[in-house]
């Protein structure tokens, strides 16, 4: 058990923001909440990405001085795609704030259960 | 009972989740291309920062996407937010103690600074375009919070957003002209290592880092509201 914990330590807490975004988004009633749980299912996934790129030991991968040698380093395809995730992890939080804004002027509560279309 | 529906839920997914975690190992080498681009990169792209070399050379047309995204979000945003008739009641603004006020001026041209130093070093060192802009948008968090009354100009950002974008297509279109297919890197390599390199991809990040900071500053402006 303590073994598999060592070994999957990063996916287990990974998935454990996933999972608790999840759980946000599936219970709580206020809207701001909800959209902190996808902003907490977003670092979630970003996290997973980079982890699953990880090497052991490895270092970035950046030459940082001319005798460098490329050996040991991370893959920098999952960081590259992190990179421009969390920009648009960014820009579409701030969408959804502008939406939960637009909701609170027009039924004057953030409480999903107060707004009738959007009961599940 | 919502919430035990949740949880049950959740449980099964991460079982499943979990066997196939246990497939993945974890810290061992796995894709093919990541050693290529390592491998590569620097004599192929000129770009010593292995990321920038795959976000703005071998996936250059990706990050087009991916900015194209970040506008659409802002000019959603922006259309959301719209309102022609100005706010009825106009809230008299405390104006904040002299040490925000003073602060913030000072900090302003500094977090400027140090976020162009970000995207300009960006296929050198860790950072680049999207990064130094996110810094440059926090310089105007802490304007629009510590000195309440001052703003951004509007039609500059929206001037700035538009050339940045403006500038990654005309350097993709060169490529075309010049060689034969999209944003290829048709400017002298020159000597790894030093900042006036890797031809066409600190162009582009100084120009996604011009993007990036307005579209992020609109964004805030957006979001805090008419004066």
């Amino acid at each position: 058990m303590i073994d598999f914990l060592s070994h999957y330590i990063y996916y287990i807490g990974a998935f454990g923001l996933i999972f608790i975004g999840i759980f946000i988004i599936l219970v709580k009633h206020n809207l701001i909440k909800v959209i902190i749980g996808i902003s907490i299912l977003d670092t979630g996934v970003n996290l997973f990405l980079i982890s699953v790129g990880y090497i052991s030991d490895g270092t970035a991968p950046i030459f940082s001085s001319p005798d460098m040698k490329a050996e040991n380093m991370v893959d920098p395809v999952p960081q590259a795609l992190v990179l421009t995730a969390i920009v648009i992890g960014v820009a579409v939080l701030a969408l959804a704030l502008s939406l939960a804004i637009k909701l609170y002027k027009h039924y004057g509560t953030l409480n999903l259960r107060k707004i009738k279309e959007m009961k599940w | 009972m919502k919430i035990l529906i949740s949880i049950i839920l959740l449980c099964v997914i991460a079982l499943g989740t979990g066997l196939v975690l246990e497939m993945i190992p974890f810290g061992e080498p796995k894709t093919k291309i990541g050693e290529y681009y390592i491998d590569n990169g620097v004599e192929k792209t000129g770009a010593v920062n292995i990321v920038t070399a795959v976000v703005l050379d071998y996936r250059g047309f990706d990050t087009l996407g991916e900015i194209t995204v970040l506008f659409i979000a802002a000019v959603g945003l922006g259309s959301v937010l719209f309102s022609s008739k100005k706010s009825d009641k106009d809230k008299k603004q405390e104006p904040a103690s002299l040490i925000l006020s003073t602060g913030c001026r000072f900090l302003f041209p500094l977090i400027l600074l140090l976020g162009a130093y970000i995207f300009v070093h960006g296929h050198l060192s860790p950072g680049g375009g999207f990064q130094g802009g996110a810094v440059i948008a926090s310089a105007f968090v802490l304007v629009y919070l510590g000195c309440p009354g001052i703003r951004v100009n509007k039609t500059g950002t929206k001037i700035v957003e538009s050339l940045g974008g403006l500038i990654f297509i005309t350097m993709g279109l060169l490529g075309l002209l010049f060689g034969g297919y999209f944003l290829l890197n048709f400017l002298p390599k020159g000597i790894a290592h030093t900042l006036l390199s890797a031809g066409i991809i600190p162009i582009i990040y100084v120009a996604i880092g011009f993007k990036v900071g307005s579209e992020l500053a609109g964004i805030i402006d957006n979001l805090i509201g008419r004066p």
